[in-house]
């Protein structure tokens, strides 16, 4: 390629006024012909919302009704979910459990990720196809050796358990992310702070730290989401109702023989707000923090 | 910077626990589990059971087979229509336009929705009584009370379309961030060449995000696999076994039968078709090799 852009101005002199014109075509190219991005998208985004708005418009009008634009609102069924079935508690045992794996996935990769992007050890390679190779080793076929250790240590029905097993599951992948964040973060700043006097700690501290926000946040939310939709386990080892998170708790609703539409919608709701906003606030950096290469670790 | 040789161990070692006991060891015990009989209802038949659960479930289980039919079935049109619309969605959101930003969060926004949840939307979506069918029939379009999860002929694409809805943004999240990843040089050299849109995407687009397709194919062929969720709430795995995968199957031995042996069994197949086929599929499509 590079070869025919030396050649071209060579095989065809252009005229004074021709590089302004290409160019300018070239620039009113890229974004295609309008319709061509918009029709597509258009019809992609009614594909998505679709069955969100579906959702809301059921869980706001009152049982009965079936108009497809509500008014008035009614909060009858936010009302029935929360208080009569108990989404009140399941949100609270799903934040909880969210919270919990959000902090332990973040510090835990960091500290791992760490050690894989700053340090050369016996074993790192074994450690590194150890934590691919588990990307492999789903949780949903590990359902019976699992419940057998729950059952042993005594973590069956305890938010404890489920936030252990989850940490466990999401850790490989957050953690080689992670690693490929901070390898991505220039060591020299470190190392001056170190020559400065600093111990490494500080220097991680001082120099690290403030540079892996983006990081943070990416891996942090990822973590949250994940556990916020965790179900499997919550279903398996969570059998008392007041330990229910919310995808136990909307899928009990869901297995009533006679659907509730309107509770089962206004519990998706309260499912779906939380991790919507919070994967609004931060889809941006996860595109940027994918882009800047980590995902190649 | 090799100072203290410790630190990397001290550091990794929260990480090294937590995988011993939660994936080393079930490893381990499910291999153990599935030469034995072990069923927590019948506690008085376990024991020692050699290869039974195998041939049980090699020649004396069509469920077994069915199941893994579907499973594949399941992966190869779920991945193949993910990545093709999730390379499309990549596309146009990659372009330049108003509201660019606002679109983007929104068409990406199911990936962060449960299986569950999912579900639960679907369901009031596709029900026949109060679902996008009656709407449709209303209008004159369709006829009232098709119920596409009840019938057999339509549950499994009722099944793919439900799943697509979460899975495509995976797709575009993680092809978006390597399309922002290439050189815009590349692209004005190709345009200055006088190379058409079309001869642009395929030879510096695709070459480019090669890698990416291989890496995000192999992870969500494995996870759609593994997908439990979904179907497990949407179907059951109905009707009539007809959209039962391998895990769902184990799942439904562990949590409905307390079949801890034959789901075992089942288990050790499920990882070993998995190892097998990821390992052919990185060598067969070359990764890390630039084409």
């Amino acid at each position: 390629m590079t070869e025919t852009l030396t050649r071209r101005p060579v095989d065809t002199p252009p005229p004074p006024r021709q590089p302004t014109k290409r160019r300018r075509r070239a620039v009113a190219e890229e974004p295609g012909k309008p319709w061509m991005i918009h029709v597509p998208l258009v019809l992609y985004l009614l594909f998505t919302l679709i069955p969100f708005y579906w959702m809301l418009v059921f869980a706001v009008r009152p049982a009965g009704s079936t108009q497809l634009v509500p008014w008035p609102i009614s909060f009858e069924h936010f009302d029935t979910v929360w208080n009569d079935i108990g989404f009140g508690i399941f949100f609270y045992n799903s934040v909880v459990m969210g919270l919990g794996v959000l902090v332990f996935v973040t510090i835990l990769s960091v500290m791992g990720g760490y050690a894989l992007a700053r340090f050369k050890f016996r074993g790192q390679r074994v450690f590194l196809l150890a934590m691919l190779c588990s990307q492999f080793i789903p949780g949903a076929m590990m359902l019976i050796p699992l419940f057998v250790i729950f059952k042993g240590l005594g973590l069956l029905n305890s938010l404890t358990g489920l936030i252990i097993a989850e940490v466990a599951f999401q850790l490989p992948l957050s953690l080689i992310l992670m690693s490929g964040f901070i390898r991505n973060i220039s060591v020299e700043l470190e190392e001056a702070a170190m020559v400065d006097g600093c111990s490494r700690l500080r220097a991680f501290f001082a120099v690290v730290l403030p540079q892996l926000k983006p990081a943070l946040v990416a891996v942090g939310s990822f973590a949250f989401i994940g556990a916020w939709n965790q179900f499997l386990f919550a279903l398996m080892f969570a059998t008392r109702q007041d330990k229910f998170t919310l995808p136990v708790g909307l899928s009990y609703t869901l297995g009533e023989f006679n659907t509730d539409f309107g509770a089962l919608a206004a519990g998706g709701v309260v499912a779906a707000v939380p991790v919507v906003l919070v994967f609004a606030v931060v889809q941006r950096f996860l595109v940027q923090g994918l882009s800047a290469g980590a995902v190649k670790g | 910077m090799r100072t203290r040789t410790w630190a990397p161990y001290a550091l990794i070692a929260p990480t090294l626990v937590l995988m011993a006991i939660f994936l080393v060891y079930p490893i381990g015990s499910v291999v153990y589990y599935s030469l034995q009989r072990y069923n927590v209802t019948q506690p008085w038949k376990n024991g020692f059971a050699g290869l039974d659960n195998f041939k049980q479930m090699l020649f004396d289980d069509p469920l077994f087979w069915q199941s893994l039919a579907f499973s594949a079935k399941w992966v190869f049109v779920e991945v193949g229509l993910q990545l093709l619309l999730g390379l499309v969605l990549a596309l146009i959101v990659n372009e330049t336009f108003i509201g660019r930003g606002m679109a983007r969060a929104l068409v990406f926004s199911p990936w962060a929705v449960s299986g569950v949840l999912t579900t639960g939307i679907w369901i009031l979506l596709l029900n026949p009584s109060t679902g996008i069918f009656q709407e449709l029939s209303e209008l004159g379009i369709g006829s009232p009370g098709t119920s596409v999860l009840g019938n057999p002929d339509t549950v499994f694409d009722a099944l793919v379309v439900t799943e697509l809805w979460r899975g495509v943004p995976f797709f575009a999240i993680l092809l978006l961030a390597d399309l922002q990843s290439i050189p815009k040089d590349l692209y004005e050299a190709a345009s200055v060449d006088g190379a058409s849109r079309w001869r642009r995407f395929t030879s510096v687009t695709l070459p480019h995000l090669k890698d990416a397709i291989i890496l995000s194919t192999l992870l969500r062929a494995v996870w759609e696999f593994n997908n439990v969720d979904l179907i497990y709430t949407l179907t059951g795995g109905g009707p009539a076994n007809q959209t039962t995968t391998l895990p769902l199957y184990v799942a439904r031995q562990a949590v409905d039968s307390h079949n801890f042996g034959y789901g075992s069994a089942l288990t050790v197949a499920g990882l070993l078709i998995l190892l097998f086929f990821s390992i052919a599929y990185l060598r067969v499509s070359k990764f890390g090799s630039r084409a």
